[in-house]
């Protein structure tokens, strides 16, 4: 059991309704422990920026209870942002500042801020201190835009969709740096419509859709629902599209479907299903191109809960 | 979960004290958020960690950054400071005092246009008529095109003059022209009379326009330094991003409001200056006065900024927002000629507009060296369009 004080940000009945008309968030409830990365995981609209601004203290919620280290919004808000560390979805920030100038900037909003060049090393900026912001690059640009967060020296961590759009050297060292951060004792919440991202950086996920929590839990646990779930892919030389049937039934095998001209088969235990599938493969006297197993995702079990991919076109 | 339940009224009253101390103003201390009790989270400093920015090293960075991002951008410098100099020295040039207009006289060809040019050659005003001989028609198309300010058909003994009353100089040139002919055919004045001359720097049109020039300025760089400036802020979600810190509001308006102030200080020396060593302007005024109207216009125009900006979401709605609340005054208010022009019941409503005011003061302190004092109304005027547009900006403005 959680004691009160362990409970980072927590959140009851969480709605926003745009205009009387749009329902961004429908009725959320949420509790993050201190220490923890917690991810927010959804498709784009629904509704997770919404829901961590009003967690943020920049959007007023339609109704509902928000308590960030047991202090809301109304009575502390200067005190709640001194201990905030925010990056926004696609801020621009200066463009005719330098590095360094941008953030010796928003340091000096904080009455106890870390030091620049110690943050900059952080996020592999120092040589780029005096360059213009307009000069960076993309993925330079947004581990600025952490970097803002960073240097407030803050306790808990918000991050809306802080690796949109990088490459993958620099996602990889944004993971790094929100490690780091979680190791000194901080607390993250952090968006994403990538299953990848939040299976290997978070501690526990919600997956929100249409502004509902409709699965929440560690990632083993979320896909645990699954059943369980291995992926056994493989490709064997004359595949012919109507004997697809003929693979489901292996044993253990769950269902079957074609991806790329390969097969896919969900699996309960692939130790009894790999031995019957190279049986039956030596059977019928083809031979193995390929194969694979993986353990089912967190795509997986979007797909599960809602018939969509995350990040449906 | 109970247990987390139970605990809750006991959080409940800490944070009712800690609002009540905010309420007498003192400052917070993190140690409030960790009640002794309450396991403290392993934070990523030691909680006595001292407090090492100062009160207003928020407000000295923003207005840097400000000053920085606008002397960053070479338009900005042009538009504010370039600008008002060339518009100052071309207008200047175009429009400097020449010793009399000299009247351009289309004289129409004809047996007695000879005698006509003798007459006018014979004038003692000689010098001030300019007269050409040229076929009928084409006199009066040029006329028509403005490159003549009269035409004269002799008609028998006397002459013809086809001139545009709408046209001043037109109409000066009728009376100038009638006036050498008159007197060089044998006309006595019945009244004697003398002139003295005088063009002493104050009643030129520069003297005229370099005031007008330099409130045009402050209000066009109070409204887009300001009121673009902020657009462009919340357009690119830094002004959200500002408000999710601990900035102080108030910090971020302040430094805002510092820089118009530094900016203006700038465009009044460099204009007046300008004024004084190009074209020997006098400045009869303190430059205290000056200094204090030309504040009272940049904050007034920084406050019609503000408003300007207050809800819009995109720097397109916002230049529009500009334009239309600067083109009245940029016709209305006396900048490049005197609302005298206009019909006498509008003056009391062209008067109550903010540059109107701000010309008329700079005008009277510069040109007349009138002291404060005497302009209290125009000065009203002024701290009524800042203190509403301010007023009403804070009620309607939208960090995020």
């Amino acid at each position: 059991m959680m004691r009160t004080m362990d409970v980072a940000v927590r959140c009851r009945g969480l709605r926003k309704t745009y205009k009387g008309a749009v329902e961004a968030v429908r009725g959320l409830d949420l509790e993050i422990h201190a220490g923890e990365c917690f991810g927010l995981l959804g498709p784009n609209g629904a509704g997770k920026t919404t829901t961590i601004e009003i967690l943020e203290g920049l959007l007023e919620p339609t109704s509902g209870e928000i308590e960030i280290l047991g202090n809301n919004w109304r009575t502390h808000n200067r005190q709640l942002r001194e201990l905030l560390g925010i990056s926004l979805q696609e801020t621009r920030l200066a463009e005719k500042l330098t590095v360094r100038e941008t953030l010796e900037l928003f340091a000096s909003f904080y009455r106890r801020p870390r030091d620049i060049g110690e943050v900059m090393e952080e996020m592999a900026l120092t040589e780029k201190s005096g360059a213009w912001v307009g000069k960076l690059s993309g993925g330079q640009k947004q581990r600025l835009a952490a970097a803002t967060a960073l240097v407030a020296n803050p306790r808990i961590l918000f991050l809306d969709e802080p690796t949109t759009g990088l490459d993958p050297q620099s996602r990889r060292q944004l993971w790094e740096v929100i490690r780091q951060f979680q190791q000194r004792g901080g607390t993250v919440l952090l968006t994403t419509h990538y299953m990848d991202e939040a299976e290997r950086l978070c501690d526990r996920i919600a997956i929100i859709d249409h502004g509902l929590t409709i699965a929440s839990g560690t990632p083993s646990e979320l896909i645990e629902q699954l059943g369980g779930h291995h992926m056994v892919e493989f490709d064997a030389s004359g595949n012919v599209p109507g004997e697809l049937e003929a693979w489901r039934s292996l044993p253990g095998v769950e269902a079957v479907h074609e991806e790329d001209g390969r097969v896919v088969l969900s699996v309960r235990e692939p130790h009894e299903t790999i031995p019957a599938l190279l049986a039956a493969i030596q059977n019928r006297q083809k031979h193995l191109l390929h194969l694979t197993t993986r353990h089912a995702s967190l795509e997986d079990v979007f797909v599960h809960l809602t018939g969509r991919h995350l990040r449906e076109e | 979960m109970s247990k987390h339940f139970e605990a809750e009224p006991e959080n409940r009253n800490s944070q009712n004290e800690n609002s009540k101390s905010d309420t007498h103003g003192s400052e917070f201390r993190d140690s409030k958020l960790e009640s002794p009790a309450s396991p403290v989270h392993p934070i990523t400093g030691p909680p006595d960690h001292p407090i090492i920015t100062g009160r207003w090293k928020s407000y000295e960075l923003l207005l840097l950054a400000r000053l920085k991002e606008m002397y960053r951008e070479p338009e900005v410098i042009f538009w504010v400071f370039i600008f008002p100099i060339l518009l100052a020295l071309g207008l200047g040039i175009a429009f400097r005092n020449k010793p009399a207009d000299v009247c351009r006289v289309a004289l129409v060809a004809g047996p007695e246009a000879a005698q006509a040019m003798e007459l006018l050659r014979a004038a003692s005003a000689a010098g001030s008529v300019h007269a050409e001989v040229l076929p009928a028609a084409e006199a009066f198309n040029q006329f028509r095109l403005g490159k003549y300010d009269l035409v004269v058909t002799p008609r028998g003994a006397g002459f013809e003059y086809l001139y545009d009353p709408a046209r001043p100089e037109s109409v000066l040139a009728r009376s100038v022209t009638d006036d050498a002919l008159q007197l060089a055919a044998g006309r006595k004045d019945s009244l004697p009379s003398s002139a003295r001359v005088s063009s002493e720097p104050g009643a030129r049109y520069i003297d005229f326009l370099i005031p007008g020039l330099l409130g045009m300025n402050l209000m066009n760089s109070g409204m887009w330094g300001i009121g673009f400036a902020l657009v462009d802020l919340r357009q690119r979600k830094l002004l959200k991003r500002f408000v999710a810190s601990p900035m102080r509001r108030s910090d971020f308006l302040l430094a805002l409001a510092s820089s118009r102030l530094v900016l203006m200080l700038i465009e009044l020396v460099l204009l007046l200056g300008f004024g004084v060593l190009v074209f020997h302007m006098r400045v009869a005024g303190s430059w205290v006065s000056i200094l204090i109207i030309s504040a009272a216009g940049a904050l007034c125009f920084g406050g019609v900024g503000l408003l300007t900006a207050s809800r819009a979401q995109k720097i397109e709605t916002v230049s529009g927002l500009i334009n239309l609340v600067m083109m009245p005054m940029w016709i209305l208010s006396g900048v490049f000629f005197s609302y005298q022009r206009f019909p006498a019941f509008l003056h009391p409503l062209i008067k109550a507009l903010p540059l109107t005011a701000l010309n008329d003061a700079l005008r009277a302190a510069i040109l007349e060296g009138a002291p404060l004092s005497h302009q209290p109304a125009r000065l009203l005027v002024l701290g009524l369009w800042g203190v509403l547009s301010y007023l009403l900006a804070l009620r309607w403005f939208r960090w995020t």
